[in-house]
């Protein structure tokens, strides 16, 4: 007994030094393997401490949510800040900081209670006053922040900049945890809303002895949401950054893991690289790159999803173009032609290797219950591909009014459009014998100009991403008299008349059955000729557990496990 | 010699304003608002973008933005970006990296392209000299991409030498296989270059009565044929930092090095003046100082050619 134990203990020592010699090897040797090692041994620590690294770009603006309108800071945004609503993975709105919402009968005056005792990670508590004073702020015009239209609809704002709103009068605190908001329209909708992080609360740190968010704030911003910036310095530009477990967060979105590490790629096929050596570079790639469609499903066999993402696609023609007004017998004709000439499934098939998919409405599938109403709308023939038909309909426009123009599809080709700009082309021009080519414009913003100005002699590529998951939000932009984006000029008295009824329907169901009549109107106008869904196609690292992607195309990162 | 270069750094100053002032009107005959760009498909209310707009001086006339720019410069400001970081910053952050790999390009394709060029053009038609000519030619036809997502393919992923992708800080060690990668096809041409130039020198008369005086053939290589043979290379060379500086765009998408090309791509696609312009401003620098620095290393090659005035 005792020899043995002299034994064993002399085999530990030789052990524990073998292991010290391994590890000072594996130290200038391979790092990372060693470290992940360490990870599968003690999985227990591991799995709540562990950092998830992935992908992202460099935000184009401070980090403060009402002036964050794009991916690369929205993504931040999210996971520093917690709004009053969060979706789920199938984009269904769950409370995340508010104990409830609750509407009055003509969903016009919204009643909101917040959970008690919530704080921001620099420890001081949410309140009313957080979201009051942070949406003041936002829809302030004097402010200039991106996001301020979203606040347009709450009583007393102004668009105006010669008289700008401090407070909107819409806004009434009742305690430190409840508030109502007036608003001017009718709005089913606006719980939905309130998921978009625009209206997250601001700790009263964010702002400077002038009532301004200070500098310091966009750069490192506190937040009441499941993660906060691993220092003051957190945030690289261009680099990335580096955020960690917040422990004042205590919601539905509570991190499974240690942090999030956020690296800016200078390309998406750089990041793919990185993600496909599988050694806690990159663990996670939330877009694959065009280049590796036909390769990911390979790659990535156990770990990789293609799913529709809330991006809607299309090419507008204007109402202001001769032959195409849509008010007309002839326009309506003439659009319809052209929507059955083009063969969707072909195109998303062979230049999107299936990472489109055929529009069927002028919505998303990741819109809760699209299966029972957005697929099968009456009318919706018109997006199939039917050249006998499409060919009828165009000669009958003929007989109306004789067409020999040149039809153009134009679009920006620093954005990866022109191969299937010419395949529509090339599809409308040999179905229906007329001329048509693509109009390439160098760069975004001169499309953007022309298009603003009424300037297009053509039809032009259009499409929205969804700010939050709504029907409303992909109709109103794009195809109300008034939309922000509304470059087609369409202007229709039974959509305006749809929306609003829509609107004030006192139950779901009947602003259901209001939206699909105003869609079979946009079916029947074509303001936009529906072409497909974007899908979106992640590859992740096999090792790690629980990712799911969300409505939004981001995965839900606090919900990983490596 | 010290006027020579005092000329020649005096020229700099009015290519400066000369460049900088073209570039300024380049970008702004840009087609489009930068601004409302920035929005994507959601555009802001058209007070916000009116607002931005103000704030950036992209409301006033195009000399008075320059000289907004310039009035800036004297004060060490280089302007800001549309994402509100100062562009200085922006450049601290990529010339250095870009400068690495840059070095590192130059080291490799100096070296190595001068030494194979020197021993193919000293054995012309030999079978060294034949499969040089073939491999540079297969790297002169191969598109840099292609060069670099196959050795990252190779050495990154699948037998895990390298790091795939160059991490934030680009140090060194990480940018060695992005920098062969960058100047494999300049590679080749110096190599082309120098075996052509050497193999010419071969048979000249001063080579040949270095021979015959019974001087030792490492002497008459290194002295009388090489030193000879390296003028059209290194103006090569010279030349070659500037396609190195911008040109590395490909190669910095590839390896995701945050450097000049990438960042300089960007800025011109949003149209972001004040960045476009110092970027250009300082690569301008660079090259004719580079070139300067070209035309002293003829002296020093060649005696025959004087710098008097």
């Amino acid at each position: 007994m005792k020899t043995n134990r002299k034994a064993l203990a002399a085999l530990s020592i030789f052990a524990a030094g073998s292991l010290a010699l391994t590890a000072c090897g594996g130290g200038s040797g391979d790092s990372g393997s060693s470290s992940s090692s360490q990870g599968g041994t003690d999985s227990s620590a591991a799995a709540t401490s562990a950092i998830i690294t992935t992908n992202g770009t460099e935000p184009q603006n401070p980090l403060i949510p009402t002036n964050t309108t794009e991916v690369g800071g929205g993504k931040i945004i999210d996971l520093v800040f917690a709004g009053l609503v969060a979706f789920d993975a199938k984009g269904e709105p769950q409370l995340d900081a508010a104990e409830s919402i609750e509407p009055n009968a003509d969903n016009t005056v919204w009643t909101i209670k917040l959970k008690a005792g919530q704080k921001f990670s620099d420890g001081s508590a949410v309140t009313s006053d957080s979201f009051i004073d942070a949406w003041n702020y936002g829809a302030n015009i004097a402010n200039a922040q991106g996001s301020s239209s979203f606040f347009e609809n709450i009583k007393g704002y102004s668009a105006d900049a010669k008289k700008p709103v401090e407070k909107l009068s819409g806004l009434k605190k009742v305690s430190d945890t409840e508030f109502t908001v007036d608003l001017s329209q009718p709005e089913t909708n606006f719980k939905l809303r309130l998921g978009y992080s625009a209206f997250v609360p601001l700790p009263k740190a964010a702002y400077g002895s002038d009532g301004k968010i200070t500098k310091a704030f966009g750069e490192a911003p506190i937040g009441n949401g499941p993660y906060k910036l691993a220092s003051d310095t957190a945030w690289t530009h261009n680099e990335g950054i580096k955020l960690v477990k917040s422990d004042s967060y205590d919601g539905i979105r509570k991190a499974q893991n240690g942090g999030i590490t956020i690296t800016f790629y200078t390309s998406q096929d750089s990041a793919y690289a990185a993600v496909q050596s599988k050694n806690g570079t990159l663990d996670i790639l939330d877009q694959v790159p065009p280049a590796s469609f036909a390769t990911y499903e390979s790659d990535f066999a156990d770990s990789n999803v293609n799913q529709p993402a809330a991006i809607f696609q299309s090419f507008t023609i204007p109402q202001y173009l001769d032959h195409f007004k849509s008010d007309t017998e002839e326009g309506q004709l003439r659009r319809q032609a052209i929507s059955l000439s083009i063969d969707r499934a072909t195109i998303t098939d062979k230049i999107f290797s299936n990472t489109r998919t055929p529009a069927k409405d002028f919505t998303s599938p990741v819109l809760s219950g699209w299966d029972t109403w957005g697929k099968n709308l009456a009318g919706n023939e018109v997006l199939n591909f039917d050249v006998t038909k499409a060919k009828e309909l165009w000669a009958q426009a003929d007989a109306i009014s004789k067409y020999d123009g040149d039809f153009t599809i134009a679009y920006n080709s620093d954005g990866g459009h022109k191969e299937w700009v010419d395949a529509v082309t090339g599809m409308i021009s040999q179905n229906l014998g007329i001329k048509a080519e693509g109009k390439a414009y160098p760069a975004f913003k001169g499309l953007l100009d022309d298009e603003k100005n009424n300037k297009m002699t053509g039809a032009f590529r259009s499409g929205w991403q969804a700010d939050y998951p709504a029907i409303d939000n992909f109709l109103t932009p794009l195809y109300s008299k008034t939309g922000g984006s509304n470059y087609g000029r369409y202007d229709s008295a039974a959509f305006a008349e749809g929306m609003k009824a829509a609107a004030a329907a006192k139950t779901p169901e009947l602003a259901q059955a209001e939206y699909d009549k105003v869609q079979q109107t946009l079916l029947k106008d074509l303001p936009a000729i529906p072409l497909w869904y974007s899908n979106v196609q992640s590859v992740w690292d096999p090792a790690l557990k629980n990712v799911q992607i969300g409505w939004n195309s981001v995965p839900l990162y606090y919900a990983i496990t490596k | 010699m010290l006027w020579y270069i005092g000329r020649r750094l005096l020229q700099l100053i009015p290519v400066f304003f000369g460049a900088t002032l073209l570039i300024y009107l380049m970008v702004f005959a840009m087609p489009g608002d930068p601004i409302a760009a920035l929005f994507g498909d959601r555009q802001p209310s058209p007070e916000i973008i009116a607002q931005l707009r103000a704030q950036y001086n992209l409301d006033k006339p195009v000399i008075v933005q320059y000289l907004i720019w310039i009035g800036g410069l004297f004060r060490g400001d280089f302007g800001t970006t549309y994402s509100g970081q100062p562009v200085s910053a922006v450049m601290a952050q990529a010339f250095p990296i870009t400068a690495r790999l840059a070095v590192l390009a130059l080291l490799f394709e100096g070296v190595a392209g001068i030494a194979i060029g020197l021993v193919a053009g000293l054995r012309k038609g030999k079978i060294f000299d034949n499969t040089a000519l073939v491999v540079s030619l297969l790297l002169i036809s191969v598109p840099t991409f292609v060069t670099g997502f196959v050795l990252q393919y190779l050495f990154g992923i699948k037998w895990g030498i390298i790091s795939t992708t160059v991490s934030g800080a680009a140090p060194w060690g990480e940018l060695i296989v992005p920098a062969i990668v960058l100047a494999s096809v300049s590679f080749a041409n110096i190599l082309r270059l120098t075996r052509a130039s050497v193999a010419e020198n071969m048979g000249a008369d001063f080579v040949r009565t270095a021979t015959a005086k019974g001087l030792k053939r490492g002497r008459v290589i290194r002295v009388h044929i090489l030193r000879n043979s390296l003028i059209p290379v290194v103006t090569y060379l010279g030349t070659d930092l500037g396609a190195l500086m911008v040109g590395a765009i490909v190669t910095e998408g590839i390896f995701n090095i945050h450097g000049v090309g990438g960042t300089v791509y960007q800025a011109v696609i949003k149209g972001e003046g004040p960045t476009v312009v110092a970027f250009v401003a300082v690569m301008v620098i660079i090259f004719m100082l580079a070139n300067l620095l070209v035309d002293l290393l003829y002296a020093v090659l060649d005696p025959r050619i004087r710098y008097a005035k």
